[in-house]
């Protein structure tokens, strides 16, 4: 398997009064056309590390690695330019919540739209054809009354389903989901999962997944990485998720409830200092 | 079912049946609030009286707004039936040059709106989208700008530029973009953080694309509200330029010219200085008028 992106001690620093936080601290991994999800609470590092990867980093802080390599360019070198061209072109991100994430003033169509007009030429109808495909792809009803609705007319799990639809319309290799379903429905949840999980194996993207949830981690990726305080505690095959050896995961694997198993109270973690060094 | 409606009742309906209902129905609320404010109507009764005489100019106007009539027996004449507003030292009937003089007052409104607004969301938004030293550089020319009195600075820019109707709408717009600037860069300080700018970020779009595309439709409907109540303002400074000599050149029937022109006589033949301040008086009432009432209409921010 050929590594898509590669990772190599990535640190991500914001200033502070108190002096440099470092909230991100040597994480390393690599990722082929694959399904990774990352775990973690949060304030564990994990959604700054899916935006450190797309050069999104917040100022005023600053991210640096070893070594940072999409498909064999350099991302830590990479221009202005160059950025623009993989950002939407090659990888994208879908984010939390549809509210905050869509121009409450444009049409889903007209975003879907733009995506398509910075990465190649295109006509207008074509445009929308593709547009209008990919609203399907994702599993819209009535493609064509999403197309002229603002983002306010939709539902949480229709916005997010149209926010996959904008990041996936110019077919990127890799795709971050920063916890895309946090913010949905149980039910709606596993829909937009399914979906995703479709579009992702049907065209061969690598997809990290960032999450809270471990079992929805679990059911879903191919591997997961466990982070804590801004540090890869663990790293494991999904299938081999109750073979975890660090304290922190099978914390976690214990803290979540269990059908036949009736146990009261739930665990709760117990923290050991020694993790987060 | 429809057609037991009343066109109101179909207006205002809670389950617009389509878009384009809704639309209209939002209109017509906006309308309903506008009209129930009387300030307001009177400002927009005042304004559209004033477009409706600089299109029909025309014909509104008696005599010829340029050419007087006998200099020996029709000079300074006051008010009557034959001259509305009387006429003044070379023989012009007053409110025939105060009709001609709306299109001119009109014009400079216009175009001062047209110049001013999108020079003041470029700044604006591009000091607040970049930030860094791009905001401070750009920020500190507009702080420049604030620093003058504004009719001292148009003074200047039409003293180096030369007098002139033209001359004088540039130093206008030149001196009224910076509190745009200041509203957009404001805007832009609290859009460009959300998720949906960094959606399109990362979609690849280029800065420009975001701004324009993206962070100045959202400024648009606040700074559109700032720039109708500058209006009066506007044309105050207009009048002023004019009546200090730099604005319209005689014989153009500019207000602010015509009181100029009038004030040697201001004590016998009040009436030459009266008509056209009167005028500006109104019209920049009017202005002011129908912009606090769409100020409160339009901005949910300033409702209660």
């Amino acid at each position: 398997m050929s590594a898509l992106l590669t990772v190599e001690d990535l640190r991500i620093t914001f200033p502070t009064r108190q002096g440099p936080s470092e909230v991100v601290r040597g994480v390393s991994f690599t990722l082929g056309r694959e399904r990774l999800g990352i775990v973690g609470e949060s304030g564990s590092g994990k959604s700054q590390t899916g935006r450190a990867l797309l050069g999104l980093t917040p100022p005023p802080g600053t991210a640096t690695a070893k070594r940072l390599e999409f498909d064999g360019i350099d991302l830590r070198s990479a221009s202005p330019k160059q950025w623009r061209a993989l950002r939407g072109g090659r990888m994208s991100m879908v984010m939390q919540d549809p509210k905050f994430s869509l121009n409450p003033v444009m049409t889903i169509g007209r975003q879907i739209m733009e995506a398509l007009a910075f990465h190649g030429r295109s006509s207008r109808a074509e445009k929308k054809a593709r547009a209008m495909a990919m609203l399907e792809a994702v599993q819209i009803r009535d493609p064509e009354r999403v197309f002229r609705a603002y983002p306010h007319e939709l539902s949480g799990g229709m916005g997010q389903r149209a926010m996959i639809a904008m990041m996936l319309v110019t077919e990127p290799d890799l795709l971050i989901a920063d916890e895309p379903t946090s913010a949905l429905d149980v039910t709606v949840q596993i829909e937009v999962l399914r979906i995703l999980d479709a579009l992702v194996t049907d065209r061969g993207m690598g997809l990290i997944f960032i999450s809270h949830d471990l079992r929805l981690v679990a059911s879903f990726c191919d591997r997961v990485l466990v982070m804590y305080a801004g540090r890869v505690v663990e790293e494991l095959k999904a299938s081999e998720l109750d073979r975890a050896q660090h304290p922190y995961t099978q914390g976690l694997m214990n803290c979540l409830p269990k059908i036949d198993n009736d146990t009261r109270p739930l665990p709760t973690m117990t923290r050991d200092a020694s993790w987060a060094l | 079912m429809t057609a037991t409606l009343s066109r109101r009742e179909w207006l205002l309906s809670e389950q617009p049946a389509s878009r384009r209902q809704a639309r209209l129905g939002q209109g017509y609320r906006t309308w309903l609030a506008l009209r129930a404010n009387p300030l307001a109507m009177i400002g927009l009764a005042i304004v559209l009286t004033l477009v409706v005489v600089a299109l029909l100019a025309n014909v509104i106007a008696p005599y010829d707004p340029i050419v007087g009539g006998d200099l020996r027996t029709e000079r300074l004449l006051p008010p009557s039936g034959t001259h509305l507003m009387g006429t003044d030292e070379q023989a012009r009937d007053i409110f025939s040059r105060l009709v001609h003089g709306s299109r001119i007052t009109l014009m400079v409104v216009a175009l001062v709106a047209v110049i001013a607004t999108p020079i003041g969301l470029l700044v604006g938004t591009t000091a607040g989208y970049f930030g860094g030293w791009v905001d401070t550089v750009l920020m500190r020319i507009t702080d420049i700008f604030l620093a003058f009195p504004r009719l001292i600075l148009a003074l200047a820019f039409v003293a180096a530029l030369g007098p002139g109707i033209e001359n004088a709408i540039i130093a206008i717009a030149i001196t009224s973009w910076p509190p745009y600037a200041r509203l957009a860069r404001a805007e832009t300080l609290t859009i460009r953080d959300t998720d949906y700018i960094n959606a399109i970020r990362l979609q690849g779009a280029r800065p420009v694309r975001i701004i324009w595309g993206h962070v100045v439709p959202l400024c648009l409907s606040s700074v559109i509200i700032r720039v109708t109540l500058d209006m009066a303002g506007i044309i105050l400074t207009a009048a002023g330029l004019g009546f200090l000599g730099l604005g319209a050149q005689p014989p153009q029937p500019e207000w602010g010219a015509m009181i100029a022109g009038g004030r040697r006589f201001i004590i016998d033949q009040w009436w030459v200085v009266t008509m056209p301040g009167l005028a500006i008086f109104v019209v920049s009432l009017g202005f002011n008028f129908l912009g606090d009432g769409l100020r409160d209409v339009l901005d949910p921010k300033a409702r209660k």
